[in-house]
């Protein structure tokens, strides 16, 4: 056993005992060090590496305010639009619990979305992190299936015909479409059913996989260890005397009381939106959902919440029947792309450099180019379709593409400017 | 450390934003066709209009729409006592915890009426200015069943329920002109719209108004009726986090202070 063989535990006056004996039994003192006071990270992060840490405490956020809307939730078609009211209404601080969900919903995809960016920005994907990129892709997935999940339990107009536009692209599907459409609803239409087992599928099935998802996503990170805004690897220049980086600062106390400065910052926005401005101009809360779900009443304008409005701008882009096959069939083709093409990111880049501080500028205007396409294509997958908002759909569309086909290619002729040899300032 | 060595991300974003500004107008072009609502001038902390608003939505709303989510001694909050909840403002209640149902059932309600939606988050579909203007823009046309139209809701199925208080008014044919001979703009360059008053009803045009926007203010209140308390307990919060921010930016700083 090893239990003899450990040091006993010091530095924690009265808990020393009880932490020794733990420790004995159990890698506290190893795990803490390795996450905590002895993983090493650049000294140079600066605002963009607040959002792994944010999207951490939305996740909290968002399980823990969860978990006391599912002691009032009733998942019934016909008692679940009554039963959130309820929660907003009559239960003790119940709307404090509500709009702390629905508010940390759309804070959850504004961090995702920025620590993604982060990535774009400072190729934090490259080797030897295209692992952890690739768990943060499957992150992302889980994030999107929850979204969509958790969006039907309302029993809103917008929840239901939301739903019912969202799985009726599964019917597109050729041969089995309409088959697996049935299987996914249970039923013919988005009914009682649908709304059972979506709730099953929010509360446990995909927090499950995703807390799983974070845990590795944070174990491939302290392995490979943090990306910086250089771009450079910190673990390159190692003091020969400790082997501790000489641009590495331990995580804690440095990153972690820098966090919960980020922390302190990123509550103070949120609480302004939970206590003034719950709804965001309907984009954070549909008008529409406060009417309660009619199957037989469509609404005229069905507009999926903003985070998904890039990708359902997509999927209407796509007005032309290609080869016999129906355009609706090419557009949830290129919509399911348009999120996985993400995951090739490390073998698309082929630049010499990391961070763009370091590249050329036709990486700086790619990346500009499909920031803007982006955000034009979430504010059209809000609004309804008219001609000229088509056209402007296919052209950020193809351009949207057009970042990530010709990324191998533009990003070897780039003219890139010299690594540094240590972090700057 | 935080805001140094990053002007070429400050400026990445900073140009990307300008991009998207510039590029939204082009992307929205089209013409939306809606009707243009007037800002509704409601206070929902205001009590006494909010008790005034509560006592025409029992008399004139709540016979043929339900409020169903709503509890009658909800209205403790608008500084009423169960007593004069009883008294003044449950008519088909027996008891002072129920909900602000309605005798009729849906169904009835539907074959007899057509659809009368339950009005307890109204406000919250709708919106408030849609209420106000709604409210206030019924018209006499005879070419309707029901021998009456609106300007924010065309081809409405409900007639006017307030057509006592407010009179009878006919929509003008003719656009008003001025004195020059140009037409006259409402607020927001669009035509207006002008009503002529062919029966006068009990309340002068001003007290009509009143009364609306106490109606208005009522089920603003009754959509969300913790938006007072949200608000209040709001400040104390970000008064809270201000200081967290500030603590743990003097925290961060000094242990920040022996990294170079």
């Amino acid at each position: 056993m090893a239990a003899t063989e450990k040091l006993p535990v010091t530095g924690a006056g009265p808990f020393n005992a009880v932490l020794t004996w733990v420790d004995q039994r159990f890698p506290l003192v190893a795990t803490w060090k390795e996450h905590l006071a002895e993983y090493y990270a650049p000294k140079n992060f600066n605002f963009w590496y607040y959002f792994g840490s944010l999207a951490l405490l939305v996740l909290v956020i968002q399980i823990v305010t969860g978990i006391f809307l599912t002691m009032n939730y009733k998942p019934d078609a016909s008692l679940a639009f009554a039963s959130v009211e309820f929660i907003m209404r009559e239960v003790p601080w119940g709307w404090l619990i509500r709009y702390m969900h629905s508010t940390g919903a759309s804070a959850f995809f504004i961090c995702v979305y920025l620590h993604m960016f982060r990535g774009l920005l400072y190729g934090s994907y490259r080797k030897p992190r295209e692992l952890l990129w690739i768990f943060g892709m499957f992150i992302f997935l889980c994030l999107m299936a929850e979204a969509f999940f958790g969006y039907l339990l309302p029993w809103g107009q917008m929840s239901y015909w939301g739903a019912q536009v969202i799985v009726n692209l599964f019917a597109a599907i050729p041969f089995i479409g309409p088959d697996l459409a049935i299987w996914i609803r249970g039923d013919y239409v988005i009914s009682d059913a649908t709304l059972n087992r979506f709730f099953a599928f929010h509360v446990i099935a995909i927090p499950l996989v995703l807390l799983g998802l974070v845990a590795v996503h944070l174990l491939a990170l302290h392995e490979v260890g943090s990306n910086n805004p250089d771009g450079i690897e910190i673990k390159k220049n190692k003091d020969p005397r400790t082997g501790i980086p000489l641009d590495g600062i331990p995580f804690h106390p440095y990153y972690t009381v820098k966090d919960i400065f980020g922390v302190a910052v990123f509550l103070l926005v949120f609480a302004v939106i939970v206590f003034f401005a719950p709804e965001v101009g309907g984009y954070f809360l549909e008008y529409n959902n406060f009417i309660p779900a009619d199957p037989l009443k469509t609404p005229p304008h069905i507009a999926p919440v903003w985070y998904f409005t890039p990708y359902y701008s997509i999927l209407r882009a796509n007005t032309i029947n290609f080869f016999w096959v129906d355009a609706k069939v090419w557009g949830v083709i290129a919509m399911g792309i348009s999120v996985m093409i993400f995951f090739l990111l490390p073998w698309l880049d082929r630049s010499p450099a990391k961070s763009i501080r370091y590249r050329g500028p036709i990486y700086k205007s790619a990346l500009a180019v499909f920031v803007v396409c982006f955000l034009i294509l979430g504010y059209l997958g809000t609004e309804t379709v008219t001609e000229g908002r088509t056209l402007m759909a296919q052209i950020c569309t193809v351009l949207y593409f057009l970042f990530f086909i010709l990324m191998p290619w533009y990003t070897a002729i780039d003219k890139c400017k010299p690594e540094p040899e240590r972090v700057t300032k | 450390m935080m805001l140094r060595g990053m002007p070429a991300p400050v400026r990445l974003v900073a140009s990307l934003a300008a991009a998207a500004v510039l590029a939204a107008p082009l992307a929205v072009r089209a013409s939306e066709s809606e009707v243009r609502l007037e800002r509704a001038p409601i206070d929902v902390r205001d009590v006494a209009s909010l008790q005034s608003g509560a006592r025409t939505f029992v008399n004139y709303c709540l016979n043929c729409h339900s409020a169903s989510l709503m509890r009658y001694n909800r209205l403790r909050d608008l500084d009423l006592t169960d007593r004069q909840i009883i008294d003044n403002l449950m008519f088909s209640a027996t008891k002072v915890g129920e909900m602000m149902n309605i005798a009729m059932t849906r169904q009835d309600a539907a074959a007899w009426f057509g659809p009368a939606p339950d009005l307890s988050v109204i406000a919250r579909s709708r919106g408030s200015d849609w209420l106000w203007s709604y409210l206030r823009g019924y018209y006499r046309d005879a070419k309707s069943p029901t021998g009456w139209n609106n300007t924010v809701f065309p081809g409405v199925g409900m007639p006017n329920v307030l057509w006592q208080l407010q009179g009878q008014r006919v929509l003008k044919e003719e656009v008003e002109k001025d004195a020059s001979g140009r037409e006259v703009k409402d607020g927001h360059g669009g035509v207006a719209k002008t009503f002529e008053t062919v029966v006068p009803g009990t309340l002068s045009p001003l007290e009509f108004d009143v009364q609306v926007r106490d109606l208005v203010a009522f089920m603003t209140w009754m959509a969300d009726p913790n938006q007072v308390l949200r608000k209040q307990v709001g400040v104390w919060v970000l008064f809270f986090l201000a200081v967290l921010v500030a603590l743990s930016y003097a925290l961060y700083k000094e242990y920040w202070k022996d990294v170079h």
